[in-house]
């Protein structure tokens, strides 16, 4: 039986019979393939936690009739154990590698989709920069890589020369008073400049982001996300956008 | 394709879970050609299970009255909890004999991509049994892969203000498996070497 081998990111899986799951990867020279890890629910399979979101291995399989078979996955970076840890990073996760999946075709080559999706887990992983800004800069770009380039500057329409006040989802983005249609909204700057900054990867501009910006550019990559994939992400409602605050638990033990 | 009926049941039996078409249609042919009484003690069973069985409304464990068996057995220790996923992993807990306390059934693990949130977990139940000040420990006892470590960590993140001792299954147990097909041997072990978590 014919064999391979590439590098591929764990983007979900799904159980199969008794204690086996289907794999839905990213590889690096194959694009998105579907393979059935045999045996690995068990909590002995040799695979151990290599197989699971978010990980990226050295992968082995042999072609089968309707899914391959994976024969050998050695770990490259267990990104996705890491980032569990931290439930706020795990949500972003989840956009992440469902975004991936949703961007990309079975069996057709996305080298560029697989670095930068290499990159989102790694920083996700490392923490080098606030999850919801790793989020949307990974949004951006991974659509951007697909065709859906958004203007933050110039107008999306017909290239009137920024900056533009009116941004609007379905026209691409930013758009000159002219190209304006119903509907559109008119960002806050230094909003429109933090996406265009998280679209090019300036991170100088993006890490001193205030607060109010960052938020406003979450619901407008939202939207602009769920408008250009033609049904909305699972994940993407259960993202935990704010840093989580500590709350004191209510007393109801006590009284006063 | 089969006529009407066969059908029906072919098409019934290939929406349960690990059975595919061939599996439900051999199953089906199974069932055809099986004495009438076994088939009689089948739909029975089948039938019980939705009239007698319900959910302990504590919990979230398998029941057959309000609470369930653990919970309604004085005996068990009170001060601790063990937070697990399915039902099924209380069975597989209960046979490691190590554990002598009462249990929270979350109902499955977080997984945005599923559209399951905590909203969609008994969390807010797990919450509301602390609620009276007995209980000291919790132990998370979420499958060990990617979604029960995820879901480990927040809630021990919302358990935090509560001051209770958090502990998490050692992590003898390999990671990426399902709880329930850890031998007994080796989930006793996990669980007298839990360590505390710092969320
Ligand atoms: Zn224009
Ligand atoms: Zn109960």
């Amino acid at each position: 039986m014919p064999t391979y081998r590439d590098q591929a990111i764990v983007l979900r899986t799904h159980k199969l019979a008794e204690a086996d799951r289907i794999i839905t990867v990213l590889a690096r020279e194959r694009g998105k393939i579907r393979v059935v890890a045999k045996g690995v629910r068990r909590t002995k399979s040799r695979f151990g936690a290599r197989l699971e979101p978010g990980m990226i291995v050295d992968l082995q399989c042999y072609e089968g009739r309707n899914l391959d078979t994976v024969t050998q996955a050695e770990s490259i970076a267990s990104y996705g154990d890491q980032i569990a840890r931290d439930y706020r990073a795990y949500t972003s996760l989840a956009t992440v590698l469902e975004t991936a999946d949703r961007l990309t075709e079975e069996r057709a080559p996305a080298l560029q989709q697989y670095l930068l999706l290499q990159g989102a887990l790694a920083a996700l992983a490392g923490c080098t920069h606030d999850a919801s800004l790793v989020l949307d800069a990974y949004l951006l770009r991974a659509l951007a890589i697909g065709g859906y380039a958004p203007s933050f500057f110039d107008c999306a329409q017909c290239g009137d020369p920024g900056p533009q006040l009116a941004f609007n989802v379905s026209s691409g983005g930013s758009v000159c008073p002219s190209c304006r249609r119903p509907g559109s909204v008119a960002p806050n700057r230094a909003t429109l400049d933090l996406l265009g900054a998280l679209l090019v990867g300036d991170w100088d501009i993006a890490d001193a982001s205030l607060p109010q910006h960052r938020r406003e550019g979450n619901g407008i990559t939202a939207a602009y996300v769920q408008w250009h994939l033609e049904r909305g992400l699972r994940s993407l409602p259960h993202v935990e956008r704010e840093p989580h605050v500590e709350k004191l638990p209510l007393a109801t033990g006590f009284t006063t | 394709m089969y006529e009407g009926v066969v059908q029906d049941l072919i098409d019934e039996l290939g929406q349960l879970p690990g059975i595919g078409p061939k599996s439900a249609q051999r199953i089906a042919f199974h069932l055809l050609q099986a004495d009438g009484a076994d088939v009689q003690r089948l739909i029975t069973a089948l039938a019980e299970v939705k009239e007698k069985v319900a959910f302990c409304t504590m919990c979230g464990n398998i029941a057959q009255a309000t609470l369930c068996r653990i919970c309604a057995d004085p005996r068990r220790d009170g001060q601790a909890i063990c937070v697990v996923e399915e039902p099924k992993d209380v069975v597989a807990i209960e046979r490691t004999g190590e554990f002598r306390g009462r249990y929270h059934v979350l109902g499955g693990a977080i997984s945005p991509m599923d559209g399951i949130g905590p909203e969609q977990l008994r969390v807010a139940e797990l919450m509301s049994r602390l609620a009276s000040g007995e209980v000291v420990e919790i132990i998370l006892a979420t499958d060990p892969n990617i979604e029960g470590e995820a879901t480990a960590a927040y809630l021990a993140r919302q358990l935090k203000p509560f001051g209770l001792r958090v502990t998490r299954l050692a992590s003898g147990l390999p990671v990426g498996g399902d709880l329930e097909y850890a031998d007994e041997v080796t989930l006793g072990r996990a669980f007298e070497g839990r360590r505390l978590i710092d969320a």
